[in-house]
């Protein structure tokens, strides 16, 4: 049990060596060999789950090579960091059931790379959530961005310059992370995080701690597209193959958030952000601003990519607004707004790969007639649709419920208002989608003449997956005080009752 | 087993719609016999079992279901009052009658999709019970966004532009009320730390006068738009584009008095009477409502389209029921209470001829109907009873109903209130009973004989033109929806009635 930390990411790893290898002679081996990897993760992460809540919370740490830190290197599979590799490889088993098909019609002859890549982003991302050391944090953080360029660049045309700017913004991001924790470094002297936890509160005053808080979240919130550092992240979506934006849209931006909450909850002490730099606050309006422009934008847009793409900027508000309110209840719903938008955002782009594979379109107003060609898809697509705005008992609801109590309790009503508009205007640009594929193609005079490629539902690969993606979605609204109660409560504990 | 069926007969009925929207679905157009036969076991079934909580609601028994928690120290919980099994009681039994209306509606129409319409016309009928017994707001608020999803595939029916557009002003409208409700519920929430209804109220004045300000502002969008009080009522015109089935039991019975209930639970037990009164927020109620009902059956007079004309009038009778709540006076809210049974009986009476009269001879407008009477003199006979009971003539049930408003307005002193009850009296009268007089006694440009649409249609109207003689002659017969109005009244202010009228 105490070597889970450091299984997860080395399954992830060793898949992606052996994937690369296997890749260059045949894709279905690398796509096999990727699959196993993240399974062997998603149990591990499941087990490292079970263990954790069974322990009340006891962190289960690892010793990379037996160096026992502050020298080697720690792996620490805390609540908050089970909770977030458990969706990691979660998302990634699904997208990798689901890839296949979808790959060899977007991108025909170059799926053999794609495998290793995404094996690779999620090992990254979840060494991010393991890790107990802020550096440590950065180089599995630069692992994931890099074989997320490589994902997002083999899509349409326009992907290459897309995901160029992306890699300029992540570099920046990045930059500016590495720069605070070399100023943490010497302020403090280490770069392990349980250790930081116990120096910072006598160096709260320190001008280098305060300039690396700042370094560090304002690079973390470049990485994290946070408003108004969003402005790669429409084209990458939108021109990145389905596959690629079904695993990075869901889990990556998350977990820079994910690395936020940690410096907030874990590594500086109670308090830091919101009274020696209050730097929440600004995160909080930062975030409000984004919900406002990601949801407007997001009415004009007419590819169902893009329009989810904006969407992604507003959601990702939420979660910054749930750090921003600094209460347990504000934080819980952004903490369960990570979850809630990966499995929701996740299951969009999946059928948007489903209907572009069936329809050969990703033209909203090119979607007449496909509620009737692929019905079961379209009721997954109707509960994200309704998850997306919030309306019970979905996911959705329910991390806007929670961020609603903490805006109500922080007595920050313009960020409760907020909330309040954003959740209209989903409704508006989802709906809109909505009565697109309801419309009956013979009887409608809208309708662009769209033969589906091939008739019926998408094949079984992708199909299950959006099948559970979407049952994952009712059922974590429907016992999210499962989760509240047994994880995120306990991870909130440092804000106080 | 049955033992377990029985403890939860709450919850049971409300899924057995939700089955029945399944088996429809599944069943499809081919077998439409055995997709008709679902939609029927479903809502006897539904009827049989709110009716066999009756009594026992009657003799103080709350049938009481806890299913899970949805939030920390939020159960999602049923709890049947005497308020929500009045509610369930006259929805669920409405649905019996509009069930096989609709299927001589559909099939006499030739209508499109009736799959689609029949699976989600049953969503809609579990939604509503769940709304009547919804023991806390957050369950409340649940089913309510359910009914306002679920009600959106009916208003597109038709599947025109003119229905999208609709239906989009639709949505726009029911998810601005479901927002609106859910910070409402999220103040409440965050200010008391509890969210189940109590009759008589919850909420202290010490939480502050503008907290429960913005709490009442909160729910008033919320309930208002489904209740049709203006200035927020005017999707409810439009969706008269759905089906007539749709307009008769959604849209004059089970969606519009959801946002009714919803007053109901918002004065008698969330709030509370005194605290309504005290903050001055029943006042504002009741100003909306009075104008409202006198704006609406204004407006009901210029609509030479009968369904628009009778969509008006819903309006304004929606808001009767409102004053009678907000008026505050025991005897108010006992019409109220017993007004959202008679207008039900009444106007899905009055939709009903509508739709039968569209269905057979095509006629939508009021000015087309002259002599119509001879060729369908059932139809109009029955619309004739439901008219004069919507003006408060006595021996139909909105004699009772209205007589006890108006007792309440009187007992409340608020003269105001009583004039503007005669005066949509008289104006009720003016708008619809032309319509009667017209069919019956002035002469039709066609050659007429007599031709009534078929029996799927005229029973349910029939039965439902007995039902509203019924309520005005007999109020408490079988349903026993006045003792249940009287209970209401009585768990929430405390006054008991004792002796029948």
């Amino acid at each position: 049990m105490s070597q889970i930390p450091a299984l997860i990411p080395t399954s992830l790893l060793l898949a992606s060596l052996v994937a690369l290898l296997v890749g260059l002679k045949s894709h279905r081996a690398a796509h096999l060999i990727a699959l196993a990897g993240a399974v062997v993760a998603f149990v591990c992460s499941l087990l490292g789950l079970q263990a954790v809540i069974q322990g009340d919370g006891e962190a289960i740490r690892y010793a990379m090579g037996a160096w026992v830190p502050p020298i080697g290197i720690e792996f620490v599979l805390d609540s908050l960091a089970a909770y977030m590799v458990t969706l990691i490889t979660f998302i990634g088993v699904m997208v990798l059931i689901y890839a296949p098909r979808s790959l060899a019609f977007e991108t025909p002859g170059r799926q053999g790379m794609v495998y290793p890549s995404m094996t690779l982003v999620l090992a990254g991302l979840v060494g991010m959530c393991l890790t107990g050391d802020v550096f440590n944090l950065y180089v599995f953080l630069e692992i994931a961005a890099l074989a997320a360029y490589a994902l997002l660049a083999i899509g349409d045309r326009g992907a290459p310059v897309a995901t160029l700017r992306y890699l300029l913004f992540g570099a920046v991001g990045g930059g500016f992370y590495l720069l605070g924790v070399a100023y943490l470094y010497f302020a403090a002297g280490t770069v392990n995080m349980a250790d930081l936890s116990m120096r910072l509160p006598e160096l709260m005053e320190s001008q280098a701690v305060i300039v690396a808080a700042v370094l560090m979240v304002v690079g973390l919130g470049v990485k994290m597209a946070l408003f108004p550092f969003h402005l790669w992240l429409p084209d990458v979506y939108t021109n990145a193959p389905s596959v690629s934006a079904g695993l990075i849209a869901p889990i990556m931006t998350k977990v820079s958030a994910y690395a936020i909450i940690r410096l907030f909850l874990d590594v500086f002490p109670p308090g830091f952000f919101t009274e020696s730099l209050p730097i929440a606050t600004t995160i909080g309006w930062v975030s409000a601003a984004g919900i406002v422009f990601g949801s407007v934008l997001a009415i004009a847009q007419h590819d169902y990519r893009r329009m989810l793409a904006y969407s992604s900027v507003g959601q990702l508000g939420y979660i910054g607004l749930g750090i921003g309110l600094a209460n347990p209840l504000g934080m819980i719903g952004g903490l369960l707004h990570i979850l809630n938008h990966a499995l929701m955002k996740g299951l969009l782009f999946m059928i948007g790969g489903a209907v572009r594979l069936r329809f050969g379109t990703t033209k909203i107003p090119e979607y007449v007639g496909v509620g009737r060609a692929m019905p079961w898809t379209m009721v997954a697509f109707t509960v994200g649709v309704l998850a997306m705005v919030g309306i019970p008992p979905t996911a959705g609801f329910f991390s806007k419920w929670y961020l609603l109590l903490g805006a109500a309790d922080a007595g920050a009503w313009i960020w409760f208002a907020v909330i309040i508009v954003s959740s209209l205007l989903s409704a508006i640009y989802f709906f809109r989608v909505v009565e697109m594929i309801y419309r009956d193609p013979e009887t409608d005079s809208a309708v662009a003449d769209h033969e589906p490629r091939e008739a019926g539902e998408a094949p079984a690969s992708m199909f299950w997956p959006i099948t559970i993606m979407a049952t994952a979605v009712m059922a974590v609204g429907i016992f999210n005080v499962l989760i509240v109660s047994a994880l995120l409560e306990r991870i909130v504990a440092p804000l106080g009752g | 087993m049955m033992d377990l069926l029985l403890d939860n007969r709450a919850l049971v009925a409300i899924l057995v719609s939700a089955l029945a929207a399944v088996a429809v679905a599944l069943t499809g157009e081919k077998r439409r016999n055995l997709r008709e036969s679902w939609t029927v076991l479903a809502a006897l079934a539904k009827f049989g079992i709110v009716f066999s909580m009756v009594p026992g609601v009657l003799a103080g028994e709350r049938y009481e279901v806890n299913l899970l928690q949805i939030s920390p120290g939020l159960e999602l919980a049923l709890k049947v009052d005497p308020a929500g099994i009045l509610f369930a009681m006259s929805a669920s039994f409405l649905w019996i009658l509009t069930s096989f209306y609709a299927f001589g509606y559909m099939r006499g129409g030739g209508e499109h999709k009736q799959t689609r319409f029949f699976a989600w016309l049953a969503v809609c009928l579990s939604a509503t019970i769940g709304i009547c017994f919804s023991a806390n707001l957050l369950t409340f608020v649940l089913f309510y966004e359910i009914l306002s999803v679920a009600t959106y595939p009916l208003v597109i029916h038709a599947g025109s532009e003119k229905a999208y557009r609709i239906g989009r002003q639709y949505l726009v409208y029911a998810i601005t009320a479901g927002i609106a409700l859910v910070a409402g519920t999220v103040l409440i929430q965050n200010a008391a730390g509890t969210l189940d209804f109590v009759a008589g109220g919850f909420l202290e004045a010490e939480m502050g006068t503008g907290l429960l300000w913005a709490v009442f502002v909160c729910f008033f969008i919320g309930f208002g738009v489904k209740a049709g009080v203006m200035p927020i009522h005017s999707w409810l015109p439009n969706a008269m584009i759905a089906p007539t089935p749709v307009s008769a039991l959604l849209h004059a019975v089970a969606v519009v008095k959801a946002g009714v209930f919803g007053f109901v639970r918002l004065v008698g037990y969330t709030f509370g009477p005194d605290l309504m009164g005290a903050i001055g927020a029943a006042a504002v109620l009741a100003v909306f409502a009075g104008g409202t009902i006198l704006l609406a059956s204004f407006i009901a007079l210029t609509k030479d389209d009968l369904k628009a004309r009778l969509a008006y009038s819903t309006v304004g009778h929606l808001s009767y029921i409102v004053l009678g709540v907000a008026l505050l006076a025991p005897q108010a809210m006992l019409g109220a209470a017993f007004h959202m049974v008679t207008h039900a009986a009444m106007k899905i009476t009055l939709f009903f001829c509508a739709g039968a009269i569209y269905i057979h001879t095509g006629k939508k407008k009021v000015s087309q109907l002259d002599g119509i009477g001879h060729q369908m003199p059932l139809t109009l006979t029955a619309f004739g009873v439901g008219a004069v009971g919507l003006a408060g003539v006595p021996l139909v049930g909105g004699f009772i109903s209205k007589w006890y408003l108006a007792a309440g307005a009187i007992d409340a002193g608020a003269l105001v209130f009583l004039g503007v009850l005669l005066v949509s009296g008289i104006l009720n009268a003016a708008y619809l009973l032309p319509i009667v007089t017209r069919a019956f006694f002035r002469r039709s440009p066609d050659h007429v004989k007599l031709d009534e649409a078929s029996a799927l249609m005229t029973v349910p109207i029939a039965l439902t033109m007995v039902l509203s003689i019924l309520l005005g002659v007999f109020p408490d017969a079988i349903f026993r929806f006045f003792s249940l109005s009287e209970a209401i009244v009585a768990s929430v202010t405390g006054v008991t009635f004792g002796a029948m009228p």
